[in-house]
């Protein structure tokens, strides 16, 4: 029970009259890669924005080491300085310099000397390979450039589990390359992390779970041998197939 | 053409007898339109950032009607001081103070009074642009600071409003160039800018064209360095368009030559989808 991170139970959002995630349940534990596929549209963003609450749960728990986060009172930023999460749109601060994007949350919410917050910032930009670039804009650099720069941000808040959400997705096949290698080299060092992705190479090669979802329910859940392998329901299997028999 | 043979010789003359007058009122204009314009800056952030306070039925009762209490000032002062021409401002408050309070409370002196009127006008056009400088810039930067952790206010301070500020700068100059000619109403109340000069000189010389023209030129000459300073700001504030690569880092192209080592048979087991494309395009 300890090393459960997150536990989800029954969550439920809707935009409106809109249902866009049912029930859901799942947890996360230390060391999981769970990675979430799915068509557009199914609720995978929706979802993983609830658990960083940049979406309200309609209903539903979210459970952090037991304390339910959606609770009223709940301190939400020491929280979410504890989930990192990296977006399709990379999000980098554009008035802020590569350094500085890795910085500024280490000094302001970790209350990080700025030396200190500069060695450690430089030191995720030198894991990501960004450590040339630290003096550019967010402007002047490539997309893949972008999400490892992100993913660097993320990191540099030592986070206990890092949220993906769809990270390559804007980026041309070449700087998909990048961006899964940085991820891939995350994963054998144990970091906890869950990937919203259409790379189904990664979902399947990488992850220790795998969730597919359809319509805002998890439609079938389990290790990537099975969902890729031989999953069980039909809806998965036609997505599936869409991917892998073009 | 001896019409403008005597128009230079007019103005010579003025420029003359008065030149010393003029330049007063080119300082006393100068200076209160950038002091003005500053002042209204800070005014209408404040303003603006009050109008971009986050607030959700989650939050308790009391919050939820200070913010809304709050709000709705901000609106009242933005609508008032917007929609009433500032030479009625300034006749409003400067006669208005010593009117209620029997003479006990009045302006001192002359410049107090205009600085007050310009700098809440100017705030109240600011706070406007503010809050469009803040709806400007893109939710994901606000989203990217939340996810790490930081406060609303962390994250106005750090992330959303310094690309604010650069997305206005356009207007906080329309705004010193208007203050810089409109400051001349202010003669209402008896301060003496660089238009008052104007009116006491033509008084005094019944060279009213000659007089005009001078002030034409002085304001013109002030509007067109004051442009040409905001765009030189503007650019220095969007920095340089190269970077120093700091080239002594050996991973810098390695990316993509890292191939899912732990995971090697099966990766060769299943065939490889994705990265397939990578190798193509490097």
């Amino acid at each position: 029970m300890d090393d459960k991170i997150l536990q989800i139970n029954h969550l439920s959002k809707s935009f409106g009259n809109n249902e866009v995630l049912r029930d859901i349940d799942f947890s996360v534990s230390t060391g999981d890669v769970i990675s979430i596929i799915g068509a557009s549209g199914s609720g995978k963003s929706t979802l993983l924005r609830c658990i960083n609450l940049l979406e309200d749960p309609t209903s539903g728990q979210i459970m952090y080491h037991g304390r339910d986060i959606t609770e009223r009172g709940f301190r939400i930023p020491a929280y979410r300085a504890k989930v990192g999460m990296v977006f399709q749109s990379f999000n980098l601060f554009a008035n802020l310099t590569v350094l500085e994007n890795c910085m500024v949350g280490q000094q302001k919410v970790l209350r990080r000397g700025k030396s200190s917050a500069e060695k450690t910032a430089k030191e995720f930009l030198e894991k990501v390979g960004m450590l040339p670039y630290v003096n550019a804009k967010p402007r002047q650099i490539s997309g893949g450039q972008k999400q490892r720069v992100a993913i660097a941000r993320a990191l540099a808040m030592e986070p206990e589990v890092l949220l993906f959400d769809e990270p390559t997705s804007a980026l041309d096949p070449q700087m998909v390359g990048e961006v899964l290698d940085v991820m891939h080299t995350l994963v054998q060092e144990g970091i906890t992390m869950l990937v919203v992705t259409h790379e189904m190479a990664f979902a399947r090669d990488v992850s220790s779970k795998t969730v597919f979802m359809k319509d805002g329910v998890i439609c079938e859940m389990g290790p990537p041998e099975q969902i890729f392998g031989s999953p069980e329901k039909q809806e998965t299997k036609d997505f599936l197939a869409r991917f892998f028999n073009r | 053409m001896s019409r403008f043979a005597q128009l230079g010789i007019d103005m010579v003359k003025l420029w003359s007898l008065y030149g010393s007058s003029y330049l007063q009122g080119v300082w006393k204009t100068v200076s209160l339109a950038v002091i003005c314009t500053a002042v209204g800056c800070v005014i209408g952030f404040i303003c603006g950032i009050l109008q971009t306070i986050p607030c959700t039925k989650k939050d308790n009762v009391f919050k939820r009607f200070i913010v809304a209490l709050i709000k709705i000032l901000v609106r009242i002062y933005v609508e008032v001081f917007r929609g009433t021409p500032m030479i009625l401002q300034s006749i409003f408050i400067f006669y208005g103070l010593p009117y209620f309070t029997n003479n006990a409370v009045h302006f001192s002196s002359m410049w107090l009074a205009a600085f007050t009127v310009v700098s809440i006008n100017t705030g109240a056009y600011m706070a406007e642009s503010v809050r469009g400088g803040i709806l400007s810039i893109d939710v994901g930067q606000n989203e990217g600071a939340k996810a790490i952790g930081m406060t609303h206010s962390q994250t106005m301070l750090n992330v959303i409003l310094p690309q604010a500020l650069r997305n206005i700068m356009p207007q906080i100059g329309n705004n010193l160039i208007i203050n810089l000619k409109d400051t001349a109403v202010m003669f209402a109340i008896g301060y003496t800018e660089l238009f008052a000069v104007h009116r006491q000189v033509a008084g005094a010389t019944y060279l009213y064209f000659p007089s005009a023209t001078i002030e034409m030129i002085l304001y013109l000459t002030l509007t067109l360095i004051s442009s040409f300073l905001l765009r030189w700001w503007e650019n220095r504030m969007d920095g340089s368009d190269s970077y120093d690569l700091a080239t002594k880092d050996t991973l810098a192209h390695t990316s993509g030559l890292v191939h899912f080592p732990g995971n090697k048979e099966k990766v060769s087991k299943t065939g490889n989808l994705n990265l397939d494309k990578n190798e193509r395009g490097r």
